[in-house]
């Protein structure tokens, strides 16, 4: 009997059937039945009896779930044991599921961190800048740099595992997963701590002071020179006093005052407040509503 | 809204759902979502500021384990939809029904989450249909079950959208010029604080006692207006590179030093 072999035709479809990995996600097996979906093409080339077709669609419904995009080489590892398998190999069925399980849970652990809280703020935070302003390079530079690193990613990793076989899942704890882990949380927590700093908003209006300014810190404005020449005298004598000689009084608000200890202190208080509450296990949801209803009463009472 | 219009409306609206499950080519997230609904609708500047500033909101919204996050995909959707109806009656500025759409996301998310756990549930007897099809191996019916799953989880989305297209805008654009400036205004102070909830979730994830001071530095550089997001990325993997590669020096160095008065640990560490 000839061997069997899956050409990258046949792995490129199994690729991008994964893609809808989590179509029929539920609650009994979670990613079970996009599993088998994107199994299909590898198990109708490697299979040809019915009875044998039958028993690797069903071997490939069991519980599965992990993250989606690390879910790529696993799938290209249990490709490359199918197909010993279909050529006479003693690959057992508890071998192909023990693989699943056993690497599932540790890649998720490095997907989650990677791609949903380091790689997706950080490009949507990218593309939501320029988009604020109105731009469609935000919206576009978002979806493309998304969607290139994603298939990229995808392709590599399946055909990574489908050359290393089995023995991919011994690597698992060495080092490298942990060094990726640990730089994106690095990476994470700096651009984050920069976020927090950009995107939170939080402004006191309160005024705390009214100081009546001598004379020579702000701008005279009824003895200023008349015409173009009084413009240019008031423009000079701005750039040299700042903002706080445009008028007699020098009002001083909280937020001022919060601002010169550190710019955004208190967004970044609010969002420590957040971690806090997340820990205890109120529902984010919850908070969401609570931050609505203080800007509302914050405004009511000219706090806010 | 035209006709056809609605039809394009309805089609982002199915896209978005599905990929509020799938996850892969990010339809689901405001800034995509909220900027093609702006295009279908003529309002393409609009649609595009608010994807923006919901997506601010939305950053750390992500499943991960047992913790249920708020439903973009529904989110981004509704809220564009209400926004373009409130422009098109007319009198509404855009500042206005951009403020008050980002406000309205957050019930609708919620809303979306509980149509997607729905969803979910379906799917369980949707693999069990997969199972009798795998029994005999009918490859067939085991790839339709799994279409008609993941058209279930965009007309999720479809059938809300669409339903709100038939409000006619006047009504919207009445309902927003009747909300007093009070309202109007918290909403809009309570949109900038609510981005710290996403963050807050990012920062329980990955926070140790480790990476601490990088978001202290991150949080303190970022107060300087000439450094672009692009730069900070570039100084944020330049100081993990570093940190990363003097943590390796520092264990090899305790190895062959032999400085810390265990033999043992050391070969631990060697080994």
């Amino acid at each position: 009997m000839a061997e069997v072999k899956l050409s990258q035709k046949d792995r490129m479809s199994v690729c991008w059937r994964h893609q809808f990995l989590q179509g029929s996600w539920n609650y009994e097996r979670m990613q079970n039945g996009g599993w088998c979906y994107a199994m299909i093409p590898a198990i109708k080339k490697l299979y040809s009896s019915k009875e044998d077709q039958a028993a690797a669609l069903k071997r490939h419904l069991e519980f599965y779930n992990t993250h989606p995009y690390v879910s790529a080489p696993i799938i290209g590892v249990v490709l490359a044991l199918e197909e010993e398998r279909a050529n006479g190999a003693p690959v057992e069925d508890t071998a192909i599921q023990g693989v699943k399980v056993g690497m599932m849970g540790p890649l998720a652990g490095v997907g989650d961190p990677v791609f949903w809280f380091t790689v997706r703020p950080i490009l949507g935070a990218l593309g939501a800048s320029m988009a604020m302003g109105g731009s469609i390079v935000g919206p576009i530079l978002f979806f493309v740099l998304w969607n290139i690193i994603r298939m990229a990613f995808l392709w590599y990793t399946q055909e990574f595992g489908y050359s290393v076989g089995a023995s991919i899942a011994k690597d698992l704890s060495g080092g490298l997963l942990g060094k990726i882990t640990e730089i994106a949380s690095i990476l994470g927590m700096f651009i984050i701590g920069a976020l927090v700093q950009r995107w939170v908003s939080i402004s006191f209006t309160p005024v705390v002071s009214v100081v009546t300014q001598a004379e020579g810190a702000y701008i005279d404005w009824a003895n200023l020179p008349a015409g173009s020449e009084g413009i240019k005298a008031a423009l000079e004598q701005y750039s040299s006093l700042g903002a706080a000689g445009l008028n007699v009084d020098k009002v001083t608000t909280l937020q001022g005052n919060l601002d010169q200890l550190i710019p955004g202190l208190a967004a970044v208080a609010l969002t420590l407040l957040c971690c806090k509450l997340l820990k205890k296990g109120i529902s984010p949801i919850a908070i969401i509503l609570a931050l609505f209803a203080v800007g509302i009463v914050g405004r009511l009472i000219g706090f806010m | 809204m035209g006709g056809i219009s609605v039809i394009l409306v309805i089609l982002v609206a199915f896209l978005a759902g599905m990929e509020g499950i799938l996850d892969e080519f990010q339809f689901h997230q405001p800034l995509v979502a909220c900027t093609l609904i702006g295009i279908v609708t003529g309002h393409p500047a609009e649609g595009i500021m608010l994807g923006g500033s919901l997506q601010m909101i939305a950053l750390g919204w992500a499943n991960v384990g047992a913790a249920v996050a708020p439903d973009a995909a529904l989110a981004s959707v509704a809220s564009a939809i209400i926004m373009v109806l409130g422009l098109s009656g007319g009198s509404a500025d855009a500042q206005t029904a951009i403020s008050t759409s980002i406000a309205l996301a957050v019930p609708l998310s919620v809303a979306g989450l509980f149509l997607t756990m729905l969803c979910r549930t379906i799917a369980i007897p949707i693999v069990h249909f997969m199972d009798a099809a795998a029994e005999q191996a009918n490859f067939r019916g085991v790839e339709i079950w799994q279409l008609l799953a993941i058209c279930l989880q965009g007309v999720r989305i479809a059938v809300p959208a669409a339903l709100l297209c038939f409000i006619p805008a006047d009504a919207v654009t009445a309902m927003l010029q009747a909300m007093p400036d009070w309202l109007a205004g918290g909403m809009a102070v309570g949109g900038g604080m609510v981005a710290a909830v996403g963050y807050a979730m990012v920062i329980n994830m990955m926070a140790t006692a480790e990476v601490w001071p990088f978001f202290v530095l991150g949080f303190v550089l970022a107060a300087l207006g000439d450094l672009t997001l692009i730069a900070l990325g570039a100084i944020g993997v330049a100081l993990a590179l570093i940190y990363i590669g003097l943590k390796d020096l520092a264990k090899q160095g305790g190895g062959s030093g032999g400085g810390s008065g265990d033999p043992l640990g050391d070969i631990l560490n060697d080994y």
